[in-house]
């Protein structure tokens, strides 16, 4: 038993996953029934049934930490690096395949807002199978019901089917119920990749209050500004394993300047593209100079070119393939998609298969000086989003023989574009 | 497998690796009651949501598949039934056999259209056929007023015998359960199941004595055989309870002994599985 001032302890976990168990359906009665003849056979003859190791892979492996209670402990890591296992582990959604953990209280999860949801049923109906879905009882969903309904500012339609809703209203009201669900232990995922900026900063001031009213929190975000500001520890988490423990700014810092790609290019393995994204496939990412050099450093006054390599492995209606770019606290700068030009994207409706390259330039005098992170994503709008990674890569940029630069002192904020300055003198003394 | 202490002043929960065969936390299950209820609330409305007729379907589905049977069976293959009316014959074992069809169909396929719960929060798995089993249920009882129509038509007089249709009605619920489980599971990892399940459904219901009368099938170890399919002794319980005929004996027994083994297995089976439901479906 921990201690009690301990809110979540995890010794040794590990999850093992079978390759290919969860991507590919060969899975047939047939495979059961001589698997299962193999099985018995194999104890028949004395021997342990022995799972071999190349089938398997560990998505999480001998992670140990605890949190305190009322703490807020962020989870860093790239994608694939086991954080999504960890937190599906710790809401119980899956079992972990080896070690030993606790938990003090009562668990919400918001891996996903608007879980359970039903198009069929009323904003009304579904904030209470919502809320009994993530744990509410009923006295506690009617006590908060107007509460959860002034949040999500939905009043008006709350009796109307959310299929008829705008996805916007769908989200608000998927997060409000959310919200308002009050666990010792709230874990979430990536629900502030949602909705437009006001609404995100909506959620994060709640998440704010949550944990200043004491209870624990885990938190995985790519937002590495939201990191800071709701936690103050984090892990780093890497192919399944804690690389570090430590107060949220040294983590963050220690991430940044480790994990990602240092060359300018990245290119991604099979394994590291989930299933989902079929038939999207990406292939690399990359930044090339003024010589058109792949470079992990290039200079403000030059323009800096974007490529971006993947595959469809069907034809695609829709697609837009484009790229964000973020500070490395995970503010945006800018969202660019390939089809944004009308020409473009009239002759891109259809995208038969093949192999893909799309490329852009950011202008010169556009960037300052510092470390960007530039993500990707590919989704056919209102349809499917198809492929999303914040951090694809991260490049820095030099602004040496920018105008300015003839004072050595750094400025702030991600751009330094040329305003064009006039100087008149309106009269003379 | 994690387990809830769930006395509120201590709740800690425990994360291992699940080892062995689990049985069933009767506990944890009435702590969720609610959800219960609420999965089981959403599974009705959404099956009569935009149906001009609404709930009346549960009515009028028995009706129509009697008026069906009858015209088929009673009428142009002039079947033996038992002395009663087909109508009434028919309509008595179509009215249980409507509430197994149903759980069937709904439970098999539960866990598969559930996914996104599956992989997103975590509460007792099981409640998700039982759900889907509870929601057949309401339409059973909202179509029982058929059978006390068609007594007054027929002018069958009331018997305290009726009241065996509450334990009657309880074990078709088990059985459909126990059936829910097994075909829920499977259909996680072999979507096979689901594909299967029509057919099933088909033999099973010529298995049981719905269009025919039990007489039909020879006395003896015979009979008993046949009485292991669960559905023999409810289809004959529920005739006898409403419009007399052969009383359900041995046939009864067998088939509630049925009920209990496959639930059994069924409930085992089911929690082994369930550790894997998350990363497989």
């Amino acid at each position: 038993m921990m201690d009690s001032d301990l809110s979540i302890l995890v010794r040794g976990i590990g999850k093992r996953y079978k390759i290919g168990a969860t991507q590919q359906r060969t899975d047939t009665l047939r495979d059961l029934i001589t698997a299962q003849a193999e099985r018995v056979g194999s104890t028949l003859r004395g021997k342990r049934h022995q799972s071999n190791d190349a089938d398997h892979i560990w998505a999480l492996r001998d992670v140990n930490f605890e949190v305190k209670r009322g703490q807020a402990l962020g989870i860093i890591g790239r994608n694939g690096a086991g954080k999504s296992t960890l937190l599906k582990v710790l809401s119980r959604v899956t079992d972990p395949t080896e070690g030993y953990g606790e938990l003090r209280g009562r668990v919400g999860s918001l891996l996903e807002v608007g879980t359970g949801f039903h198009p069929e049923l009323t904003g009304r109906e579904n904030i209470f199978l919502n809320g009994a879905i993530l744990g509410m009882h009923k006295k506690e969903i009617e006590a908060r019901f107007d509460e959860i309904v002034a949040f999500s500012e939905v009043e008006k339609f709350i009796d109307t089917p959310v299929k008829r809703y705008s996805s916007g209203m769908y989200l608000r009201l998927a997060f409000a119920v959310a919200a308002h669900l009050e666990p010792e232990i709230l874990v979430v995922d990536e629900v502030l990749a949602v909705g437009d900026a006001d609404f995100q900063r909506k959620c994060l001031g709640k998440m704010g209050d949550v944990a200043n009213s004491g209870r624990t929190v885990l938190f995985v975000s790519h937002n590495m500004s939201a990191i800071l500001r709701l936690t103050q520890d984090s892990i780093v988490l890497d192919k399944g394993k804690v690389l570090l423990r430590a107060p949220s700014s040294e983590a963050v810092d220690f991430y940044l300047n480790r994990g990602l790609s240092k060359l300018g290019e990245r290119f991604w393995e099979e394994d590291e593209v989930p299933a989902s994204s079929a038939p999207f496939r990406p292939l690399a990412i990359r930044i090339l100079d003024k010589a058109g050099q792949i470079s992990d450093s290039v200079r403000s006054v030059d323009p800096i070119r974007i490529e971006i390599d993947y595959e469809l492995t069907e034809d695609v209606t829709g697609l837009r393939v484009g790229c964000y770019l973020f500070t490395t606290r995970g503010e945006p700068i800018f969202t660019s998609f390939d089809t944004d030009s009308e020409e473009l994207f009239k002759e891109y409706t259809a995208r038969p298969k093949g192999i893909y390259t799309s490329r852009c330039i950011i202008p010169p005098d556009i960037l300052n000086e510092g470390r960007f992170l530039l993500g990707v994503n590919a989704s056919s709008y209102g349809i499917r989003r198809y492929f999303q990674d914040d951090q694809a890569l991260s490049f820095s940029v030099d602004a040496s023989g920018a105008p300015g630069t003839h004072w050595p002192e750094p400025r702030p904020g991600p751009v330094r574009p040329i305003l064009g300055w006039e100087i008149k003198q309106k009269g003379s003394a | 497998m994690a387990e809830a202490d769930l006395n509120p002043s201590a709740q800690v929960v425990t994360l291992k690796p699940a080892k062995g065969w689990l049985g069933i936390n009767l506990k944890e299950l009435w702590h969720y009651r609610e959800l219960i209820y609420f999965l089981t609330w959403r599974d009705i409305k959404v099956r009569y949501k935009q149906a001009v007729l609404g709930i009346a379907w549960s009515v009028l589905q028995p009706v129509l598949t009697t008026a069906i049977t009858t015209v088929v069976f009673g009428i142009l293959l002039k079947v033996n039934s038992d002395g009663l009316p087909y109508p009434v014959f028919a309509l008595s074992a179509l009215l249980p056999w409507h509430l197994f069809q149903l759980s069937l169909q709904k439970s098999s396929v539960s866990l598969v259209g559930n996914s996104n719960l599956l992989t997103k929060v975590y509460f007792p798995r099981v409640i998700i056929p039982l759900s889907s089993v509870l929601a057949a249920l309401v339409d059973f009882v909202i179509s029982l007023i058929l059978l006390f129509i068609t007594m007054a038509i027929y002018k069958i007089p009331l018997t305290w015998n009726v009241l065996w249709v509450i334990p009657l009605t309880l074990l078709t619920v088990l059985a459909a359960l126990a059936v829910g489980f097994w075909l829920s599971a499977l259909n996680v990892q072999y979507r096979d199941v689901q594909q299967m399940v029509p057919f099933l459904i088909q033999i099973w219901m010529y298995a049981t004595p719905i269009v025919y009368p039990i007489t039909t099938i020879p006395e003896g170890t015979f009979r008993y055989i046949y009485s292991l399919n669960p559905m023999v002794g409810v289809v004959q319980g529920f005739r006898w309870a409403f419009f007399g005929g052969s009383p359900p004996d041995m046939t009864l027994i067998i088939s509630s002994l049925a009920v209990l083994l496959l639930l059994i297995t069924g409930l085992f089976f089911f929690r082994h599985m369930e550790t894997t439901f998350a990363d497989v479906v």
